[in-house]
């Protein structure tokens, strides 16, 4: 066990001695999450919105007002008739109408309940999930004032649309998926760039030399990108908490189980790509072409997997971090327990012990 | 003790070793002399067990290199071609490590690198990747020895050091064989071939020759003349057509010239004169390894 520590202590001087790697290690998720994070925020400013007012009256016009000076908001254009909507979606000028039915004051008044419409463009299924979220705001904050004032309890019924896209998930999709990003980067790269460091500079002839066994040098390598991920995951919990408000409503233990899981996961794939190259740049290619690009585009981080065509919602189910996005989102939007995500919890141990028993088989005692 | 019987390695079309046996005794220097691509490092690869041999098989202290390699792994020290130490680790800190991963410290067997180490102990602070050609050399011998291995394979340690490292080098490796140890060492400088005690001679995977050194040029069987002149470029083919059976090649300064047979040397130098080469000495010298080397290589057929 001596020699087992002696190696994890070299490659912490390895990771300390590096800025390179350090930056990686640790500037590169607190960017990544205040990125994402911005151009989120961003998006939600002056846009472009249609009216669709049926009534006409004080109520529809102070909403109106309200929406619109929001600064979240423009006025593209009001239309007069339904048949409009379809086509000023297709032109792609707005990417949200409001319709406000008819005699909307008078119903609200005599019967405390009126009805609105929120048609949004969901083919962009983020943005249009919080453009509909703040319309919904402000409208049940005129509400709240109004009710105040009022007689009786007064209700809208703010009926939402997604077009183009009903089955949006949640918004927050983006802390869970830069996570599972930068875990992939962190444990899968970082340990497969540093072993293929040392085949390319030789070192490893002389470990492979030496007394000390496969497992060794994999526990080695492994070790210290554990602990390292795993205070990744914590800053970006953090981030996400305390910058962004994103709650984690499930238990954290369970969710920071699942983590660790799938930083063996990310790490045994690491090992794997390393078996495969033999030097820095052909395990950087592997790394990225192999594990970033479908962390990136077919896990659902970015896209939705329901958009996508059949074919590729089919490639997406060995995507490793699609499930670890589902258990992410499962327990920090919806605070789901264990009962609900046993299932990609289990596919994501196979998958762990899978690449764990493969890498250990390809793993070379000798150079060839 | 290491016994080589009937080793081929072939990487692809390219025959890397064909056919060695040879047996390498132990307590000795023995040295592998050939150009760059002779093999060198395939072979040094098979007796580590880093690779496996296509056909035949080397025993290391009568342990077989494919079947009980973890048993050769512990008591073979090998020092790549490549310096394979940690270039963003400090000199201390190499040495710290390959002390641990042989199971040992670098307190416990200070004394067994101490002779090599005390050369760079002063720098012990120093980054790996900051050492000169020569230190880095060391640091890697001492890396090397740090286990008290019983047979030290060393690839190519002198290439790209410096006169003065490479001597102190030899020097080194001699205190150690004082101390019993096996040394397997290559190199692809003829002059460091009289300081093994056994040599072999390879040449593009093929064992041309193995003996002392002093028995090697001592068996040299041609005539064997320095010529130096003018214009040795048409020097050197005017010698070259002179007459059957003779081999002239640059060595340095001079040009060396080899007969079969026993020369004319006054004919010689008339029929130089005679092609207009005015100041030309010729005197007749002892053969080195690099000579044996040339004239083994070419009656071998395949220069």
């Amino acid at each position: 066990m001596n020699n087992l520590a002696g190696f994890i202590k070299k490659e912490f001087i390895h990771i300390l001695r590096d800025p390179r790697t350090l930056i990686i290690l640790f500037g590169l998720p607190v960017v990544q999450i205040l990125i994402f994070g911005f151009v989120i925020r961003n998006e939600i400013q002056d846009v472009k919105i249609a009216i669709l007012d049926y009534s006409k009256d004080d109520v529809t016009r102070e909403i109106t007002n309200k929406i619109l000076s929001s600064g979240f908001f423009v006025l593209s254009e009001n239309l007069t008739e339904n048949n409009d909507i379809e086509e000023i979606f297709r032109e792609g000028k707005i990417r949200e109408v409001v319709i406000f039915e008819s005699q909307f004051a008078r119903k609200l008044e005599r019967e405390g309940k009126a009805s609105v419409q929120v048609l949004a463009d969901a083919s962009d299924p983020n943005s249009a999930s919080l453009v509909v979220n703040y319309t919904r705001g402000i409208i049940f904050d005129y509400l709240k004032k109004a009710s105040k004032e009022a007689a009786q309890p007064l209700k809208i019924n703010a009926e939402v649309r997604m077009m183009y896209n009903p089955g949006l998930k949640s918004a927050f999709m983006f802390v869970p998926g830069t996570m599972a990003l930068i875990l992939m980067l962190v444990s899968a790269m970082m340990t497969s760039i540093s072993i293929a460091r040392e085949k390319e500079t030789g070192t490893m002839e002389v470990l492979l030399v030496s007394p000390l066994r496969p497992i060794h040098i994999i526990v080695g390598k492994v070790t210290p990108y554990i602990l390292l991920s795993c205070i990744n995951a914590v800053v970006i919990i953090a981030l996400g908490y305390f910058v962004f408000g994103l709650p984690v409503k499930g238990s954290l233990v369970l969710l920071l189980a699942e983590t660790v899981l799938f930083i063996s996961l990310a790490l045994s794939l690491g090992i794997l790509i390393s078996t495969m190259a033999s030097n820095q740049q052909v395990a950087m290619f592997l790394s990225v072409f192999v594990l970033m690009l479908p962390t990136i585009l077919l896990s659902g981080f970015i896209f939705p997997i329901e958009n996508m065509p059949k074919i590729l919602q089919w490639v997406t189910f060995i995507v490793p971090p699609r499930y670890f996005i589902e258990i992410l989102r499962s327990i920090m939007l919806k605070g789901t327990g264990f009962f609900n995500i046993w299932q990609q919890t289990t596919v994501l141990i196979g998958m762990t012990l899978f690449f764990i028993i493969l890498s250990a088989v390809k793993f070379k005692t000798r150079l060839e | 003790m290491i016994s080589i019987s009937n080793i081929s390695k072939t990487f692809g079309q390219i025959a890397a070793l064909s056919n060695i046996t040879l047996e390498i005794p132990a307590k000795q220097i023995f040295g592998f002399i050939g150009p760059d691509g002779a093999g060198k490092t395939t072979l040094f690869r098979l007796i580590t067990t880093l690779m496996v041999p296509d056909s035949g098989a080397i025993l290391v202290n009568g342990f077989d290199t494919v079947k009980e390699y973890r048993r050769i792994r512990m008591f073979t020290g090998y020092m790549p071609g490549r310096f394979s130490l940690y270039m963003d680790l400090t000199v201390e800190e190499n040495l710290n490590f390959y002390a641990t991963i042989f199971g040992t410290t670098l307190e416990k067997n200070y004394h067994l690198i101490k002779s090599v180490y005390s050369h760079i102990e002063p720098f012990r602070k120093r980054l790996a990747g900051k050492l000169s050609g020569g230190m880095k050399q060391k640091l890697a011998l001492s890396c090397a020895l740090i286990h008290n291995p019983e047979i030290l394979v060393l690839d190519e340690p002198t290439t790209g050091v410096d006169a003065v490292s490479r001597k102190e080098f030899w020097e080194l490796l001699h205190e150690l064989k004082q101390k019993g140890m096996t040394i397997v060492v290559s190199t692809p400088y003829m002059d460091e071939a009289a300081k093994c005690d056994t040599i072999a001679l390879v040449h593009k995977g093929r064992l041309l020759e193995t003996d002392k050194p002093g028995k090697i040029t001592g068996s040299f069987k041609e005539h064997l003349f320095a010529v130096s002149g003018e214009n040795q470029f048409r020097l050197i083919n005017d010698l070259r057509n002179y007459q059957p059976g003779v081999s002239a090649y640059l060595f340095g300064q001079a040009i060396h010239l080899s007969f079969n047979t026993k020369p004319d040397i006054n004919h010689l130098k008339m029929h130089l004169a005679k092609s207009g080469h005015g100041d030309v000495k010729v005197e007749p010298i002892m053969p080195s390894v690099e000579d044996c080397f040339i004239s083994s290589m070419t009656s071998s057929g395949n220069h």
